[in-house]
């Protein structure tokens, strides 16, 4: 956890990116609100703002009495969601540090290319 | 305990404290809620172990009203019995040791949980047969948070709870109070000037100031409240223009300046001219509003 956003926002992320990544699978049970105000040591209602917003995006939701689960489809649906934020958090910074430093956009899709390549 | 009233654990109004000449807590009022942990920050001498006296009924006010279950707090047993204050000065009778203190601790405290207790006396490593002025300072910093924790008290007071304490046991004294407030929530007031340690935990900040409460604000809209401006100083004057500014460094053509509640909108436009933007801690946050307060203060005085 860093100080550049809100905790309960890195939260999300976080489990977003466990959804993503296969770890926390669709239909399977997430930890509860104090396993990971714990594992991560926030305070309890930080992780519950957390978790909330992600029930209220769909990507988990409750089952009463038991727990929190990951919504059916929740992969696909947050994948694209980053794939719509990547242009904005990726390519802008990288084009604004490029300009600075004065290396043009073909120069710059040249490195990608080659670096992918690598 | 049947006079015990729900809503809010602590209210205040117009609290003062002064002792002869000095003013140790000036007109506070504010608030403290059910099941939340506070972080009572500020200076050394800044008021918050006045504060928490007055709170636990230690110490009588100069004017003005406290309620602590509804009820003031002074020679109130049935206010009294539900609340556990830790003290950085804690005192022991002579020749007692460790165990000493945890078999009285359930005289005092309904909720005491012995079991816990023992499991934290190995947690802390704490010796318990030792005579407490034999003991290291952080081995009687450790008795004290250990009997904090075990108490459960509906309402806790830490002061300064850890000195002595090592990073180890420190972290481990965060973990359990987290672990332990989720499994039995309660009301934490936790006083300290080891902010970076313990932000992620609270929930709501008070920051006393010269006696005066200067920052009463949950803690996620604190830690975002403020940011930090680096380019050349002609690009960040021209961004901050009129805004009010915590903080400015400058060195060379560069400036580094602090300001307050920046929009998603006027971030990008400030890394559109060229700023780096830079979050700004809970610690610094408070740096930088006690150090501008105090400014305020010699001005006017």
């Amino acid at each position: 956890m860093d100080e550049s956003r809100p905790l309960f926002v890195q939260l999300a992320e976080q489990i977003e990116n466990d959804i993503i990544s296969g770890v926390m699978a669709e239909e399977t049970q997430v930890p509860s609100i104090n396993e990971f105000a714990a594992f991560y040591r926030i305070n309890p209602a930080t992780a519950l703002k957390g978790v909330t917003m992600l029930v209220d995006e769909g990507a988990l939701y409750k089952k009463r009495g038991i727990g929190m689960f990951v919504a059916e489809g929740a992969q696909a649906r947050l994948t694209t969601k980053r794939r719509d934020k990547f242009s904005t958090e990726f390519v802008t910074p990288l084009l604004t540090e490029a300009a600075k430093i004065g290396i043009t956009s073909e120069q710059l899709a040249d490195m990608i290319r080659k670096a992918a390549k690598a | 305990m049947t006079a015990i009233i729900e809503g809010s654990v602590i209210e205040v109004r117009g609290l003062t404290k002064r002792f002869g000449t000095v003013t140790a807590v000036d007109d506070a009022t504010f608030t403290v809620e059910e099941n939340t942990i506070y972080g009572l920050l500020g200076r050394n001498g800044a008021g918050k172990t006045t504060l928490m006296q007055l709170l636990t009924g230690q110490d009588f006010a100069t004017s003005g009203d406290i309620r602590v279950f509804g009820q003031s707090p002074v020679e109130n047993a049935a206010v009294l019995q539900h609340v556990s204050f830790i003290k950085e000065s804690q005192r022991y009778p002579e020749d007692f040791r460790a165990k000493h203190v945890l078999k009285s601790a359930p005289w005092f405290f309904e909720n005491w949980d012995a079991d816990f207790a023992a499991q934290l006396v190995d947690d802390f490593r704490l010796p318990l047969n030792r005579r407490i002025k034999k003991m290291s300072r952080g081995q009687v910093s450790a008795i004290g948070v250990i009997v904090g924790l075990a108490s459960r008290a509906r309402l806790t007071f830490f002061d300064e709870p850890y000195l002595g304490l090592d990073a180890v046991a420190r972290q481990t004294f965060y973990d359990r109070l987290l672990a332990d407030y989720a499994e039995h929530p309660r009301t934490v007031v936790l006083s300290t000037h080891l902010i970076d340690e313990v932000s992620n935990l609270l929930e709501h900040v008070l920051v006393i100031d010269e006696g005066r409460i200067i920052i009463d604000q949950d803690a996620e809209s604190l830690r975002g409240s403020a940011t930090t401006l680096v380019g050349t100083a002609s690009a960040v004057d021209g961004f901050v223009g009129a805004r009010e500014v915590l903080h400015r460094d400058a060195i060379g053509g560069l400036a580094s300046v602090t300001v307050l509640g920046l929009t998603a909108q006027e971030r990008t436009d400030a890394a559109a001219a060229g700023l780096e933007l830079a979050p700004v801690s809970l610690q610094q946050l408070v740096i930088h509003r006690t150090n501008t307060s105090e400014k305020e203060f010699e001005v006017s005085a």
